[in-house]
């Protein structure tokens, strides 16, 4: 059994997984429930602000038959009396002492305000806070969440009010709702926050209903835009998580960062992991089916550690960032082609119209040895889709729309060339930037593109 | 000898469709399984070429009217094939995901599509502007039907002559309520008719209406009209009290679900009963008496169950039924005492060589003779090929009207389809269907390039 326990900024947990701030860790109740099932860590739903709920609250996106592929929501932060809320904050972390007990608290950006919350915080014995820089819908409007997450200035001044005062841990909790996540994590980090979370929900509409023409959710008649989150917004989740975790500022002091955004499975956990998160935090899937998914979370984590020969979890945090390139920085003469299996392939046929219609024409279908036009093709033999390799330009398009697990391979092919990136190129060979000069590149070193 | 009459509530739980409906919620996600295959083999395992990926897909997005009419542009008894194709030999035999899983359920998709739009009842299709011409159809069966509606879809003008009182050919009187409930097939009839075409019922050629004034007052005529009545067995004892034709012993159970399913309490069952024959008709036969309380029923069949016309999954479940087996048994006499079947003479018979319809010959075991009991017998050994060849003096072959890829028959302007005309192959509800389209499609391009001419 690999160790799954992590130190995160000082916060000692047994397993990375936390549940995030949010509906599914209101109440002592809840995450009495969810410690009791084996969760690491919970970030209490955000105290601070009084204010008041709108109903309904969620909506949802299905798609292919699956539902909540996403999900958002105008909910706000706590809505409960900032009193119960403490009260219940010192009781859970009395009761377990060896999980992660974190608060997110949002206030009115004043001075004053955040030494308060952050002294009636510290009271409970919590392990660390989380100021919550992200909430995009009601809250934002308030100049609060993402109306300061959004802004580099306001990060800073208002986590130098926090790390003046607090004792314990402080994470900044990250908007996505910015055309670069950088300067934000860059101005927590230049206010001492001692680590970042990220990311926060999307700004999103989810949907309009057909029949009536109304925003969902409905609320009296109208809707607003939400937070957007679930398994459909984990690769933004993941390219985020990635910059910050590729930031010299979160390197050279090894700044903990907590990934979150539409993990669902182990798999999605490792991936996190993978790319920086120390901690993850889960809420989706949770709001979808219940704390019981920790079992497969640990379990699935845990075995996969254990196949690759881990001993611990922290070992695999970050292991993937040195992966991470510029496109500049990529091998051009690296070459891949995509091989179908015909002993496997089903007939479907989806590899030869996406590659068709959707890419470069590289798949024909062939009946005995011919290719043949499908709308015209008569013959009794059954038409398999072919790859010309000499014209596939390594897409991958084929082999993701491929139903059959491993019947299309992307083969490596050595096409001969040294390997050369396109910084490398155009410091060397500056003509590619005219047309004139990337064809004679590309007759000398024999790249023909039908 | 004759079991306890059933209750009502018996006779309705023993006497309705037996597959359930798909809710919307498991179409939906059996929809999106689908893979939309391109150039997908279930189009083409399809007799009459319906776009299955396209309809499904269409059912998964929620446009469940979109995807009927899909379904009913390619085949206008749709709702009917759903129910009665053997989905296992076409479309789902030939679903690329039936290799290692479990191929969609396309039947099942495809009655989910025409149930939603004959609820909603309205034709997706708007007639062309009329042509002037006329074309006579000769049968409401299911190949008559699409040759009529296709044709009234161009702007022809269509009347169809049924000799029965009621509409729809074999899907009103030989499917099986369990199958097909009656509805189903006077829906799609309907449908036809608010198309534009006239259906006359109880309408025969010959009694009602002349092949002259058919020749003389129409453009085109199309003949549908299926095969005839259960041929006698030749054997004595055949006209004993006790001996009954399935064809219509089934057409009862299916007027009795419009009519009143008590009616059914009315009809003579006994407690054993001889099915001779083992085609679909022969499993229809002894599935009703069965259903209808009889004791024992046994499947009288002179060849092994490897030649047995039936299909697999109608072989399956009449096992499932109770219905017993005799192969390779030839009914030689009906045995009767006043007046009545007491039981059946047979030979055993044995396997012998291959023979011209590629099917083993059968030939009587020396001195096996056997006396089956039982108190009644029906019979379901084919149906005669009707006289109609003859009255429009039309080439058969083997008893069947010849035509030509176009459904053509040897009388210029004459032309026929379904189980009238197949000679060889599987006489399917789809495959009158697509005999009916190729007539249409055949008789508009002769009148428009008549009326181009003119």
């Amino acid at each position: 059994m690999a160790d799954l326990s992590i130190n995160f900024a000082g916060v000692k947990s047994p397993n990375p997984f936390w549940l995030a701030s949010a509906p599914p860790t209101n109440s002592a109740y809840q995450i009495n429930k969810a410690f009791e099932q084996g969760w690491g860590g919970a970030v209490w739903k955000t105290i601070g602000s009084p204010v008041l709920n709108v109903s309904s609250r969620y909506g949802g996106w299905s798609y292919g038959g699956h539902k909540l592929a996403a999900i958002n929501n105008v909910e706000l932060i706590s809505d409960r009396p900032l009193e119960v809320n403490l009260k219940e904050i010192t009781e859970v972390k009395r009761l377990w002492p060896d999980r992660a007990v974190i608060v997110s608290a949002m206030v009115a950006s004043e001075p004053e305000a955040w030494h308060d919350i952050v002294k009636k915080i510290e009271d409970t014995g919590a392990d660390a806070i989380e100021l919550n820089y992200g909430c995009p819908h009601g809250m934002s409007e308030r100049g609060m969440g993402a109306a300061v997450g959004q802004v580099p200035e306001y990060c800073s001044m208002i986590t130098e009010w926090v790390t003046a005062v607090a004792s314990i841990p402080v994470i900044v909790k990250l908007t996505p709702n910015v055309s670069s996540v950088t300067p934000p994590a860059q101005a927590a980090l230049a206010g001492n926050a001692d680590a970042l979370s990220l990311i926060n929900t999307i700004n999103s509409i989810i949907g309009v209903d057909l029949d009536t023409f109304a925003i969902s959710p409905n609320i009296g008649g109208k809707g607003s835009h939400g937070g957007y989150a679930g398994p459909a917004v984990k690769p933004i989740a993941l390219n985020m998580l990635s910059e910050v975790a590729n930031l010299a500022e979160v390197q050279q002091a090894g700044v903990p960062v907590s990934g979150m955004g539409g993990i669902q499975t182990w798999q999605d956990a490792a991936e996190f992991l993978l790319l920086g998160a120390t901690s993850l935090q889960v809420c989706t899937a949770v709001m979808h089916y219940g704390f019981r998914i920790i079992d497969d979370l640990t379990d699935g984590l845990n075995t996969w550690l254990d196949d690759k020969g881990i001993a611990s979890v922290n070992e695999v945090i970050g292991a993937s960032i040195s992966r991470i390139s510029s496109f500049g920085d990529l091998d051009m003469n690296s070459h891949v082609v995509a091989r179908i299996n015909p002993d496997t392939c089903i007939n479907c046929n989806l590899c030869y119209i996406a590659c068709d219609e959707g890419a470069h024409q590289c798949i024909d279908l062939m009946a005995d040895g011919v290719k043949i036009d499908p709308k015209t093709y008569t013959g009794t033999s059954k038409p398999e889709p072919v790859v010309r390799e000499d014209d596939c330009v390594g897409c991958n398009l084929c082999s993701l729309v491929c139903p059959v697990d491993n019947c299309i391979t992307m083969v490596p092919v050595e096409r001969h060339r040294p390997h050369s990136t396109w910084n490398q190129l155009v410091s060397e060979r500056p003509e590619v930037l005219e047309w004139d000069g990337m064809e004679h590149y590309r007759e000398e070193v024999g790249i023909d593109i039908h | 000898m004759n079991p306890t009459p059933l209750t009502l509530d018996e006779l309705q739980k023993r006497f309705t469709e037996l597959e359930p409906p798909m809710t919307a919620r498991e179409a939906h996600i059996e929809a999106n399984r689908c893979l939309y295959c391109f150039d997908a083999p279930c189009i083409k395992a399809c007799p009459t070429n319906i776009d299955v990926p396209t309809f499904i897909r269409k059912i998964g997005t929620g446009n469940t009217y979109g995807a009927a009419k899909t379904i009913l542009e390619a085949n206008l008894v749709g709702a009917t094939c759903s129910r009665v194709c053997p989905v296992e030999e076409l479309c789902e035999g030939a679903c690329v995901l039936g290799s290692d899983h479990k191929p969609i359920e396309i039947g099942r998709l495809q009655r989910f599509a025409m149930d939603h739009i004959y609820e909603r009842g309205t034709v997706p299709f708007t007639p062309r502007a009329p042509t002037g011409k006329r074309i006579a159809v000769i049968g409401a069966g299911p190949a008559g039907l699409c040759c009529a509606g296709e044709l009234a879809k161009l702007g022809h003008e269509v009347t169809i002559f049924e000799k029965n009182p009621l509409p729809g050919g074999l899907s009103t009187y030989g499917i099986v309520v369990m199958r097909e409930p009656i509805q189903v097939a006077l829906d799609e009839v309907a449908f036809i008719q608010q198309l534009g075409v006239d259906v006359k019922t109880e309408h025969e050629v010959g009694r009602d209406i002349s092949v002259e004034t058919l020749l003389t007052d129409f453009d085109a005529v199309f003949i549908g009209v299926g095969m005839g009545t259960v041929p006698p067995l030749g054997i004595p004892g055949e006209d004993l009290d006790g001996v009954i034709d399935a064809l219509p012993f089934i057409a009862q159970t299916k007027l009795a679900e419009k009519q009143g399913l008590e009616q059914l309490s009315q009809l003579p069952i006994a407690d054993s009963i001889a099915v001779i024959g083992a085609g679909n008709t022969a499993i229809d036969a002894a599935t009703i008496a069965k259903r209808l309380g009889a004791d024992k029923v046994m499947i009288i069949y002179r060849r092994s169950e490897a030649e047995m016309p039936a299909y697999d999954f109608e072989y399956d479940f009449i096992k499932r039924e109770g219905v017993e087996f005799r192969f390779l048994t030839q009914p030689l006499e009906v045995l009767g005492g006043d007046g009545k079947v007491t039981g059946l003479r047979c030979s055993r018979m044995q396997l012998g060589d291959v023979g011209r319809d590629g099917r083993r010959q059968v030939m009587p075991v020396p001195n096996s003779e056997i006396i089956i009991d039982c108190e009644q017998v029906i019979k379901a050994i084919g149906q005669e090929k009707l006289t109609i060849a003859e009255l429009f003096e039309l080439d058969t072959e083997r008893g069947y009207i010849k035509v030509d890829g176009l459904c053509q028959t040897s009388t210029p302007g004459v032309f026929a389809g379904g189980d009238c005309i197949r000679n060889k192959g599987e006489a399917m509800t789809v495959t009158a269907a697509e005999d009916g389209k190729i007539a249409a499609k055949a008789i508009h391009a002769q009148l428009t390039s008549a009326l181009a001419a003119d």
